[in-house]
C-alpha cells in the first residue's frame, strides 16, 4: 500500500493525490437478472372496469399483439438501484472532479438549488399543452430569460426552442436559408463561411441545412484569415457562422470587419456563442454587426451537462430576423404572458413543444443569483483562471500554447505537446488517459487537429487557484512519466475502473456490437 | 442592494479579492482589463449590463423562482387527460434517484476508462430498448422523437439515394412542420391520406403515391390520434416492393403488450422516451430514439453516437466505446452525417433504468392496463348522448378522438367547464385538424383509475347538459 502521508509530504500541496476511481466488476445488467423478480409494479386494474371491458388482448387485433415477451432483465427495485449506483460511481462527473480538461465544453459549476427547484412539480409536472393560464409561471421565467439574453447580446429576439447548442446553429442555418429564400435568392445563396476553430457544428449544420462549407484556416497568429475570408466572400454567400472566441481561446479582434466583408456581398452573420462564459457582460453580438447568434445554456450558464443533455439552446435574431425564429416565441402584454404561434415566416419547430423547461428555469435561476455584476465576475474570473493555469502549464517543459505567442487568451487555451511528443513519443491522448489515474478527465481536441498533439483546458470560473494548481500539477506529473517511464503513460489508464480498450471490434461491421442481443448473437457465431 | 465589485460570490472562488490580486501578479497583469487586449474598445460594453437585480442568498433566490413557479397549475394538481407527444404515466423513485446523482447529472464528454459508467449504462439503455424493438442498434438519444423521425427519414433517403418521403397524415402538425423543415434541401415530403372514419392510413392512396422515387413511407403507432396501426405489415410491403423502406414512429410504452414495429417489417423505428421514466416538464423530458438491424449500410447512416461493447487489455474486462466514430461530424465536421451534439443522454439512461424496473412482467400489464382504461373511458364518454368516444372506429391503445358535435357544445366550451372542475379534458383538435373540429384528443394511462375516468365522465355528462 502507499504510503498517502508521505505522498503528500514529497510533493507539496498542489501534488497530484493518490487516487483510484471506483472499480465494481459490474456485469452487463443482462446478467443480472433472477427470474421473477419485479423493480416496480404498474397500478392494477380495478375489477369491475376489467370485467366491463374485457380482457386486454381483445382490445385490439390479434395481429397487434405483441408475440414474444421483450428479454429484460427481471430485477428486484435494490438491484436495479444496487447497479446503477455502482455505474454512477464508475462515471466521472463535473460534480467532484477538477473538470477544467473538457475544453470548449465550459464544465462549471451547477448549482444544486437550481437543481431542487427544477424538481419541484411546478416545474416538472406541467404538460406543454396546457392552457396559457395554467403555465403563467413557466411562460415568465421564459420570457424574463430572454431579456437577459437580449442584454447580453444586444439582439432583438430569442426563441428558446433548441435542444442544446448544435440544434441551435441548425436553426441559425435554417433562419439564414429562409431568408434568402424570402428574397429570391435560395438558388445562388448556397455557401456558408466558417474557420476551422469554429464548432464543428457549424460546419455540419449549414451542411445539412442544403449549404457548401467553405472553411477558413488561420493567419499565422492563429486568428482568422481575413485575406481568406475576403478571397471567399462574393454573390454565391449565404453567411458566416463563427465562432468567436474561437477554440484556441483566441479572439478575433477584427470580428466587425469580417461582419462587415459579409454584409457587404448581401450575406448574413450568425455568432457562435457556446465560448461566451469570459466575455458575457464584456462584448456583445451586437457591437460586432451579428444577424443572428447563439447561447448553450448548458455551457456559459451552468445547466448541467447530464451525460450529454438534456441540455438546452437559445437561439437569437435582430428585429429583421426575427420573423424566421422557431415558433411559438412568448409574447408578454404587461400582465399576461402568451404563446405567439401566428408566425407564417418562422422556420417550423426545430424541437417538440418549448424546448428544454427545466434547464431554462436552472439558467434563469443562475443569473438571478449572480445579477449583472455577478456575470462580469463570471467572465472576468475565467479569463482569470484561464491565463492563470496557462503560466502554469507554460512552465512544464515540452507544452506550448501556438499562436499569438506571449499574448492572453479569452477562457481557454488550446495547448499542444508536439515537442515532448517528439521528444518521448508519447501522444496528447495518451497523456489524457494518464491523467485519469490521478482523478482528473483530460480531453485532447476537436478534429481535425491543426495544432499538433493538441488538448484543450477550459478551467472557467468555478475552480480556486489551489484547484487549477492541482491540474497542472498533474499534467507536470504525467510529462515526466512520459520522459521518464514513456510505458506507464503508453498503457494508462491503471487506476481508473477499467482497462485501454481493443479498438478493434468497434470499427468493424462484422465485430461490431451496439446492443448485448447483438453481442450475443456475434458471440453465438465466433465472430468474437 | 448594490452588491460591489468586491462581492465574494459562493459560486466562485477566486472572487476572493486577496486570491485575485495574488494571481494577477503571479500573470504579471495589473488588472483583469489587461487580459482582454484583444478585444477592441468599441466592441466593449461599458458599465454594467441592464439587468433585474439579484438574489445572492440563496433563500432569496429559492423564494423568487417558487414564486414564480407558483403561478403554474402542475398537472399532477388535477387530473388532466392531455397527452398528443408528452404523456402523464407514473414516474419510478429509483428513476429519479438514478438521474438525480451528481455522478451522472455533472458527468460530460468523459473516456470510456473515467466515465466508464456512463459508457455502460448507455449501452445498456440501448441494448434494453433494443430488446423491447427486436432490433440489433439503438442510438445514444437525440434531441426529442421530433428530430428521431426526420433524422430516420433523412437516413432512410441516404440508404435508397432517394429523396422523396410519404408521410400519414396521422402526425403532429408540429413533428410534420419539423420534417419538412430538415427535409427542405433536397427531400419532397408527401403527405399520405387517412380513413376519415377509421382513422387508419389509406392503403389505396399510399399504392397510388408510392413509386421508384420514394425512398421511406412512415407512420406512427399508435398514430397521433390514437389508433393503432394494423396494416404495418401491408405498408412495409408496398414499400419493399418499390424499393421504399418502412420507417415507423412509435410510442415505446406500448411495446410490453402491442407488437414492435420489426414484427411488422419496419427498416427503421423512431420515437420518443419520454414515457419510460420522465416527469412531462413542460415538455422538457423528451429524448429521441433511432433503431435499425445491424445492416453497415444502416448503421453507418446514423449521425448520433454509437456506443459498442468491446475487451480490454484485461482478460475478461468489458470495455465500451464509440462504433464507426469516422462517420460523425465530431470527426469529419461537414462530411459526416448531419451533426452530432449533446442531446438528452440522461434521459437514455433513465429509460434504460425504468425498463429495468419494469422487467417483461411490468411492461405486459402496464400496456394491458392502459388498453383497459383506456377503452374503458372511451366506453364510458360514449354513453353519454351527443358524445362520440372513441370518434374513430380503428383500435386504439392510449390516446382517442372524442367527438362533440352531437351535443352543441363547443370544445372550447367542454374543456372550460372541465376546467372548472378540476380537470384538464384533453387537446382541443379542431386548430391542427380541421376536418376533428368539435373533436378532443384524450389520453388515459396508467396513473387515471376508475374513480378518476368515472369523475371525468360525470363532468363531461354535466358540460354537456345531458
Amino acid at each position: 500500500m502507499t504510503d498517502v502521508t508521505a505522498v503528500r509530504k514529497a510533493a507539496g500541496a498542489a501534488a497530484p493525490r493518490d487516487f483510484h476511481q471506483a472499480r465494481w466488476d459490474e456485469r452487463v445488467i443482462f446478467e443480472l437478472t433472477q427470474e421473477g423478480e419485479r423493480g416496480v409494479l404498474p397500478p392494477s386494474v380495478d375489477d369491475a372496469m376489467a370485467r366491463e371491458v374485457g380482457p386486454a388482448d381483445r382490445l385490439v387485433p390479434r395481429r397487434m399483439l405483441r408475440k414474444e415477451p421483450p428479454a429484460l432483465p427481471e430485477m428486484s427495485q435494490n438491484r436495479v438501484l444496487r447497479h446503477y449506483v455502482r455505474l454512477s460511481q464508475e462515471t466521472l462527473g463535473a460534480d467532484f472532479n477538477i473538470d477544467v480538461g473538457q475544453g470548449t465544453c465550459t464544465m462549471k459549476y451547477s448549482p444544486k438549488v437550481n437543481d431542487r427547484l427544477a424538481c419541484l412539480p411546478g416545474m416538472a409536472d406541467l404538460h406543454p399543452l396546457q392552457d396559457e393560464d395554467t403555465v403563467q409561471g413557466i411562460l415568465g421565467v421564459m420570457w424574463r430569460f430572454e431579456q437577459i439574453l437580449k442584454a447580453l447580446s444586444g439582439l432583438d429576439r430569442f426563441s428558446l426552442q433548441p435542444g442544446a447548442g448544435s440544434q441551435a446553429i441548425y436553426a441559425n442555418a435554417a433562419i439564414i436559408r429562409a431568408y434568402h429564400a424570402s428574397r429570391g435568392d435560395a438558388d445562388t445563396r448556397r455557401e456558408i463561411i466558417t474557420t476551422v476553430f469554429s464548432h464543428p457544428s457549424n460546419a455540419a449544420c449549414a451542411k445539412t441545412a442544403g449549404f457548401d462549407v467553405i472553411t477558413l484556416h488561420p493567419d499565422p497568429d492563429g486568428y482568422p484569415d481575413e485575406g481568406a475570408l475576403k478571397a471567399a466572400v462574393s454573390e454565391r454567400t449565404a453567411g458566416l457562422m463563427i465562432t468567436n472566441p474561437e477554440d484556441t481561446g483566441i479572439f478575433n479582434p477584427r470580428i466587425r470587419e469580417f461582419v462587415d466583408a459579409v454584409h457587404a456581398v448581401g450575406g448574413l452573420a450568425a455568432y457562435d456563442q457556446a465560448n461566451a462564459n469570459g466575455i458575457l457582460g464584456i462584448t456583445r453580438a451586437k457591437e460586432a454587426g451579428f444577424d443572428l447568434c447563439h447561447f448553450n445554456l448548458h455551457k456559459s450558464f451552468s445547466t448541467p451537462h447530464g451525460c450529454g443533455g438534456p441540455a438546452a439552446g437559445a437561439v437569437g435574431a435582430t428585429k429583421d430576423l426575427a420573423r424566421f425564429l422557431p415558433a411559438p416565441l412568448v409574447e408578454f402584454d404587461g400582465k399576461r404572458y402568451r404563446l405567439d404561434y401566428d408566425r407564417p415566416e418562422s422556420i417550423g419547430k426545430v424541437r417538440s413543444f418549448h424546448g428544454v423547461a427545466p434547464a431554462i428555469l436552472r439558467a434563469y435561476a443562475w443569473v438571478m443569483n449572480l445579477g449583472a455584476a455577478g456575470l462580469r465576475t463570471v467572465a472576468e474570473t475565467a479569463v482569470l483562471n484561464n491565463n492563470y493555469l496557462m503560466k502554469k502549464v507554460l512552465e512544464i517543459p515540452g507544452v506550448a500554447a501556438p499562436y499569438a505567442v506571449g499574448k492572453r487568451r479569452i477562457e481557454q487555451v488550446r495547448y499542444s505537446w508536439e515537442s515532448l511528443y517528439r521528444e518521448t513519443g508519447v501522444h496528447s491522448e495518451d497523456l489524457g488517459l494518464r491523467a485519469a489515474d490521478y482523478g482528473v478527465h483530460y480531453w485532447t481536441s476537436h478534429h481535425p487537429w491543426i495544432v499538433g498533439e493538441p488538448c484543450t483546458l477550459e478551467p472557467t470560473e468555478s475552480y480556486s487557484k489551489a484547484d487549477l494548481d492541482e491540474y497542472a500539477a498533474i499534467l507536470r506529473r504525467v510529462a515526466e512519466e512520459a520522459r521518464h517511464d514513456p510505458e506507464v503513460v503508453r498503457t494508462a489508464p491503471h487506476r481508473s475502473t477499467v482497462h485501454r480498450n481493443d479498438p478493434g471490434p468497434l470499427d468493424d461491421p462484422r465485430r461490431w456490437a451496439i446492443t448485448w442481443r447483438a453481442y450475443r448473437r456475434k458471440a453465438r457465431e465466433g465472430l468474437l | 442592494m448594490r452588491r460591489e465589485r468586491s462581492t465574494v460570490y459562493p459560486y466562485i472562488p477566486n472572487s476572493v479579492p486577496a486570491v485575485r490580486e495574488a494571481m494577477l501578479r503571479e500573470i504579471g497583469a495589473k488588472s483583469v482589463d489587461d487580459l482582454y487586449e484583444d478585444i477592441p474598445s468599441r466592441l466593449r460594453v461599458r458599465g454594467l449590463l441592464d439587468l433585474p437585480p439579484p438574489f445572492p442568498a440563496e433563500e432569496d433566490l429559492r423564494r423568487h423562482v417558487e414564486g414564480l413557479l407558483a403561478r403554474n397549475v402542475p398537472a399532477s394538481s388535477v387530473l388532466s387527460f392531455l397527452g398528443a407527444g408528452c404523456y402523464p404515466h407514473a414516474v419510478p423513485a429509483v428513476c429519479d434517484e438514478v438521474n438525480g446523482r451528481g455522478e451522472f447529472l455533472t458527468a460530460y464528454a468523459g473516456e470510456p476508462y473515467d466515465d466508464h459508467g456512463r459508457f455502460q449504462a448507455l449501452f445498456e439503455y440501448a441494448s434494453l430498448l433494443g430488446e423491447l424493438l427486436s432490433m440489433d442498434v439503438v442510438n445514444v438519444p437525440t434531441y426529442d422523437g421530433y428530430q428521431a423521425a426526420a433524422t430516420g427519414l433523412r437516413m432512410a433517403c441516404r440508404v435508397t439515394r432517394r429523396r422523396e418521403v410519404l408521410v400519414s397524415r396521422a402526425i403532429a402538425p408540429d413533428k410534420l412542420s419539423k420534417i419538412t423543415d430538415y427535409c427542405r434541401p433536397d427531400i419532397e415530403v408527401r403527405l399520405l391520406r387517412i380513413d376519415p372514419g377509421s382513422g387508419e392510413l389509406d392503403l389505396g392512396d399510399l399504392r397510388k403515391q408510392v413509386s421508384s422515387r420514394t425512398a421511406a413511407v412512415y407512420f406512427e403507432n399508435p398514430s397521433y390520434l390514437g389508433t393503432v396501426e394494423a396494416q404495418g405489415q401491408e405498408v412495409a410491403s408496398v414499400a419493399h416492393d418499390r424499393g421504399a423502406l418502412s420507417v415507423v414512429g412509435v410510442d415505446p410504452i406500448s411495446l410490453g403488450v402491442l407488437a414492435p414495429p420489426a414484427d411488422y417489417g419496419a427498416d427503421i423505428a423512431v420515437g420518443d422516451l419520454q414515457p419510460l421514466g420522465m416527469h412531462m416538464q413542460f415538455g422538457g423530458g423528451q429524448a429521441g430514439f433511432i433503431a435499425t438491424r445491424d445492416d453497415p449500410a444502416f448503421v453507418m447512416e446514423f449521425p448520433s453516437r454509437l456506443f459498442g461493447i468491446t475487451s480490454t487489455r484485461v482478460d475478461g474486462e468489458y470495455g465500451f466505446g464509440d462504433v464507426a466514430y469516422g462517420r460523425t461530424s465530431f470527426a469529419a465536421r461537414e462530411g459526416g452525417k448531419e451533426w452530432v451534439g449533446t442531446a438528452a443522454a440522461l434521459w437514455g439512461i433513465t429509460a434504460g433504468v425504468y425498463l429495468a424496473l419494469l422487467g417483461p412482467r411490468g411492461m405486459r400489464e402496464l400496456g394491458e392496463g392502459i388498453l383497459q382504461r383506456s377503452h374503458y373511458a372511451a366506453a364510458r364518454l360514449g354513453r353519454i348522448q351527443g358524445v362520440r368516444a372513441p370518434a374513430l372506429s380503428g383500435p386504439f391503445f392510449q390516446e382517442f378522438v372524442v367527438d362533440y358535435r352531437g351535443t352543441g357544445r363547443s370544445v372550447k366550451a367542454v374543456h372550460r367547464a372541465l376546467r372548472r372542475r378540476g380537470i384538464f379534458g384533453g387537446l382541443d383538435l379542431g386548430p391542427e385538424f380541421p376536418e376533428f373540429s368539435g373533436c378532443s384528443l384524450a389520453c388515459v394511462t396508467e396513473v387515471h383509475g376508475r374513480a378518476d375516468i368515472d369523475r371525468l365522465v360525470e363532468a363531461v355528462r354535466e358540460a354537456v347538459g345531458s
